[in-house]
């Protein structure tokens, strides 16, 4: 930080200037900031305005500029200034907006905008302008894991956007399971009828493409690496080991089977004519339109499907979820008896037919045109009858049990993801100091490995990617798909949740760009989601660092390895730019270069805090960028008003705060603090996946901090906030308040 | 039949077929999705022996009789809630009385079913002449459940009946004869010529 310049631009437009003393907010960030250059404009975000910015940048040198004007949210593309650091103070949505416009808030309204100014002016003194990651060499090959239907679409369309990509295939054919199925379930109008499996003809495509190649009988002995230089180690069966380089993963591992076994009600075992789907799909490629028989070599007459066989169920050892495409396998397989005979009876029992997809429905009305009858039941057990087969069941139309008799019983067992090993599973994050042994060291986790893992990650997190719900491979499935907490390797297809192959190829098409991308934003040394484009990451200062493993442990991103000599070595390509690893660090020695424990320490310190008897208290409040802070500034929109005496910092996950702030804040005699994350737990929405979860069990032991200062543990309160809480998040402000005045003003005012 | 021949007839196709042949939009009741949006619409729902979603699952589940015998259909006053709701189109009040009709053809239609009774009568009442008699068929109402009934209800309408008659709304000379068509022998021919071509149909199918 030689020769800071800071510049503090106060903009009077939007009715600020009406509200607030302009003149004496240009005094703030002259006198008690320290800014170099003060200036006040009448409408700031104008290209006048913009221009006497860009001018002080050119011609006065400076290179940190504090815009006080509307939120950081707002014109942002307008105070975009190139090589210098920029922050915001939100006189706006933060101030104006959310206070009165009467003679009584005047005052308190012009305290809090002149914190603001104080505060962004302090914020800019401690950033640096952020360069880009320096590690930029890399790769623009796609690595493509399984070679079914998922991965060889994703492949295909990679390769056509000018990537070249290799498939890693454990079998030794292209295909994957689909390859199995005699038809497909159809994926073009009118949706009538089963269509061409599509396996043979990506197989095809796939081999024509000099783009594309193909290791099979192959798996992953090792991956290194970070986005745009990962490296796999290519172990072929019974052959050599193969190093090559890739820019990003796709990982299209698939599924396996439910197995049947488990279900002895259902006569799988016992019975030769008991089958699953996909022995059934398998017979009729056999067959290929020849009449299929029995095991037994009988003609089949009557064929029962029993839908959910061990799935949506809440039974011990059964699958939870629906697999999606079982009510439309059922119906494309009953067709294959009724378009040879339709004289030949087909009886689908199901609790719910579930026929998803643009076509499901037109589907299932086919099959009932085409005389498939869909009986809405529960099947209790499968027994033989003779050389034939009863199923029992419960016809929930007309409420009563029931018995028909089959040639043949298909039973749609679920889909079971191929995610490797579970290793969240296998090692509890150590949030406790009890995890922590005498020597500070985490103990390695000594538990074996159910499942033969995929990737084989060399990462000190485990070598996998971490399972979401039910095992399978997924992020948020609704604000980030395909994102998995391992930057720069996607899923795609029923690895991250059940699908059909139709949605499988829409699905691997968004993987493939979704790994463009991690290639192109490794090659410029920038993140990636959701902090997309940001150019600063992480560092560490090696001589503080106490090699207590906090950072390398809590990173929801596995972005931390460690180096020979056990300290962390940060992957910044695989860094998402959370700052989970800096609210984490306990001596305070991981930053970035425009978010740090000072960009926000300072900020909270330089806060105006009056003496107790002016009965003006403080309330910190810590706000995650992502859904608070925006569901703050929609507040001030709706003109939904909140406590003059808040004090609001962004920060960039509600895991990067750090304790200190509190503590500090504490100290220096906030009456109140507030900390504000998104939803955590199994259907979190945070940003950054575990941050917000993370702050919430720091938090948890913050109570004995309070303690030993003899503060009332009311005054620190931690929440989670949705973007829609306009109301609420305001709201949870005023209580504090109500509680300061109820309990007290804070006693650590100097 | 025994538990397990029973067992082998059901859920087959053979009565959806026989249904598909011989009823009228019977080729609709393999369409239905069991929503039961009917059954909740129908404003007699609740007094039904099998509402209209479970006559259709009836048919799909092979029980001939059960339905054939229901009196089920024939309660239907086709006032068209369910066909105006049935989101998959089922013109369900065509198919209850193509299921009645059928039934009756077959004789197996429950005897004393009240409704069924005054249909037969309302299409003798309305054949003879080609338009009802609506004093007749009324009376004949009356005396549906024997003479000493028939008096005693004929009785408690007899102001209504007299107020009819001031205000010209009645007819007593209509007991005797009425109006009709200009052409009875032409409407006959035309009947039979209609119930010529049903059993036509039917043989076919029967073959
Ligand atoms: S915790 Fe966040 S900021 Fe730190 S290394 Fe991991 S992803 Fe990057
Ligand atoms: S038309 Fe018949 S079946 Fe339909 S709702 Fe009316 S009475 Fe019920
Ligand atoms: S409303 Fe239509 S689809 Fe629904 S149960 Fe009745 S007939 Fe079937």
């Amino acid at each position: 930080m030689s020769d800071v310049k800071i510049g503090a631009y106060i903009c009077q437009g939007c009715g600020l200037g009406d509200r607030l003393d302009t003149a004496q907010l240009a005094q703030v960030a002259q006198r008690d900031a320290k800014a170099n250059v003060v200036k006040e404009h009448e409408f700031l975000c104008s290209e006048a305005g913009i221009k006497m910015i860009q001018e002080d940048i050119d011609n006065e040198g400076v290179n940190r500029v504090a815009i006080c004007a509307c939120s950081r949210r707002a014109k942002t593309e307008a105070f975009t200034f190139e090589g210098v650091a920029v922050t915001r103070a939100n006189l706006r949505e933060g101030v104006i907006w959310v206070r009165p416009d009467t003679d009584e808030a005047r005052e308190t309204t012009q305290d809090m905008a002149d914190d603001y100014v104080r505060m962004a002016v302090t914020e800019v003194k401690y950033q640096s302008p952020p360069t880009p990651n320096q590690e930029t060499s890399y790769t623009r090959d796609i690595l493509v894991v399984g070679g079914g239907v998922s991965g060889m679409t994703a492949a295909l369309e990679a390769s056509r956007a000018g990537y070249p990509v290799t498939i890693v295939e454990k079998t030794g054919a292209l295909g994957g399971h689909a390859a199995h199925a005699w038809k497909g379930i159809p994926m073009h109008a009118p949706y009538a009828d089963p269509e061409d499996n599509i396996v043979d003809e990506l197989i095809a495509k796939v081999e024509a493409d000099s783009n594309i190649t193909v290791f099979l009988n192959s798996t992953l002995s090792r991956t290194d690496g970070a986005p745009g230089r990962f490296v796999a180690h290519i172990a072929q069966e019974s052959g050599p080991v193969t190093d090559r380089k890739f820019g990003a993963i796709i990982q299209a591992s698939g599924y396996r089977d439910f197995d049947a076994n488990e279900l002895p009600e259902f006569g799988y075992a016992s019975n030769a004519n008991v089958v699953t789907q996909t022995e059934l799909d398998a017979m009729a490629k056999e067959a290929n339109g020849a009449p299929l028989k029995t095991k037994d070599g009988k003609e089949v007459k009557n064929v029962v499907f029993i839908q959910c066989v061990g799935q949506r169920s809440d039974k011990e050892g059964h699958l939870p979820y629906c697999s999606g495409h079982c009510c439309l396998t059922s119906i494309k397989q009953a067709m294959y008896f009724k378009d040879a005979n339709p004289d030949i009876d087909t009886n689908v029992i199901y609790t719910d037919l579930r026929t998803p997809g643009a076509g499901g429905e037109d589907f299932y009305r086919s099959g009932q045109r085409k005389g498939v009858t869909f009986t809405k039941g529960v099947v209790s057990e499968v027994v033989a009858e003779g050389d034939r087969l009863a199923v029992k069941f419960k016809d929930l139309i007309l409420d009563e049990d029931t018995v028909e008799i089959a040639d043949l019983v298909v039973l749609a067992t679920g889909m079971v993801p191929n995610s490797g090993v579970d290793i969240e599973a296998i090692a509890k994050p150590a949030d406790d100091e009890e995890e922590v042994d005498a020597d500070g060291e985490v103990e390695p986790p000594q538990v074996e490995l159910p499942v033969e893992s995929i990737l084989n990650l060399s990462y000190r997190q485990g070598p996998d990617l971490p399972h979401l719900k039910y095992g399978f491979n997924d992020s948020h499935f609704i604000c980030f798909p395909y994102e998995t907490r391992r930057t720069g390797i996607y899923t795609t297809g029923p690895v991250r949740r059940p699908m059909d192959a139709q949605q499988a190829m829409e699905d691997a098409t968004g993987a493939a760009l979704k790994a463009i991308q991690a290639v192109e934003n490794a090659g410029k040394g920038r993140a990636a989601h959701p902090r997309s484009g940001d150019l600063s990451f992480p560092s560490f200062r090696r001589e503080g660092c106490t090699q207590c493993k906090r950072c390398t442990v809590e990173c929801p991103f596995g972005a931390i390895d460690e180096d020979e000599e056990r300290y962390p070595q940060f992957n910044e390509a695989r860094c998402r730019r959370c700052g989970t690893c800096m609210g984490a660090c306990p001596v305070r020695v991981i930053s970035f270069e425009n978010y740090s424990v000072d960009t926000v320490g300072q900020q909270l310190k330089n806060i105006d805090i009056p003496d107790e008897f002016e009965e003006k208290p403080r309330i910190l409040v810590l706000a995650c960028e992502n859904d608070a802070y925006p569901a703050l500034d929609m507040a001030g929109m709706n003109g939904v008003e909140y406590s003059a005496f808040a004090r609001i910092i962004p920060v960039r996950c509600l895991g990067s705060v750090n304790l200190i702030w509190i503590t500090d804040a504490m100290n220096s005699g906030y009456d109140g603090v507030i900390l504000m994350g998104c939803q955590k737990g199994e259907n979190y929405q945070c940003h950054f996946v575990k941050g917000s979860e993370i702050a919430h069990i720091r938090m948890s032991k913050v109570d004995d901090t309070l303690q030993s200062l003899s503060l009332e543990p009311e005054r620190v309160a931690t929440y989670e906030i949705a973007i829609t809480d306009i109301e609420r998040a305001p709201k949870l402000i005023n209580d504090m308040a109500e509680t300061i005045e109820k309990i007290g003003m804070s006693p650590f005012k100097f | 039949m025994s538990a397990n021949v029973q067992a082998i007839e059901s859920y087959r196709n053979s009565f959806l077929k026989e249904v598909e042949a011989n009823v009228e939009e019977g080729d609709w009741v393999k369409m239905c999705m069991q929503c039961g949006v009917c059954s909740g619409s129908c404003p007699l729902g609740p007094y039904w022996e099998h509402p209209p979603q479970e006559i259709f699952m009836l048919i799909r589940a092979g029980k001939r009789e059960e339905v054939l015998k229901s009196s089920s259909m024939w309660m239907c006053t086709s006032c068209y809630n369910c066909i105006a709701r049935c989101p998959r189109e089922l013109p369900i009040t065509h198919i209850m009385h193509g299921l009645a009709t059928y039934a009756e053809r077959l004789g197996m239609a429950p005897k004393n079913q009240p409704t069924r009774k005054f249909a037969l009568k309302f299409w003798d009442n309305l054949t003879k002449k080609g338009r009802v008699n609506e004093l007749k068929l009324g009376v004949s109402l009356y005396f549906m459940n024997g003479f000493v009934e028939g008096i005693k209800t004929a009785l408690k309408a007899m102001p209504l009946g007299m107020n009819m008659y001031k205000t010209k709304r009645l007819n007593p000379m209509e007991y005797f004869g009425g109006h009709g068509v200009k052409d009875t022998s032409g409407l006959k021919a035309i009947l039979k010529k209609a119930e010529e071509i049903e059993l036509a149909k039917l043989k076919k199918t029967d073959a």
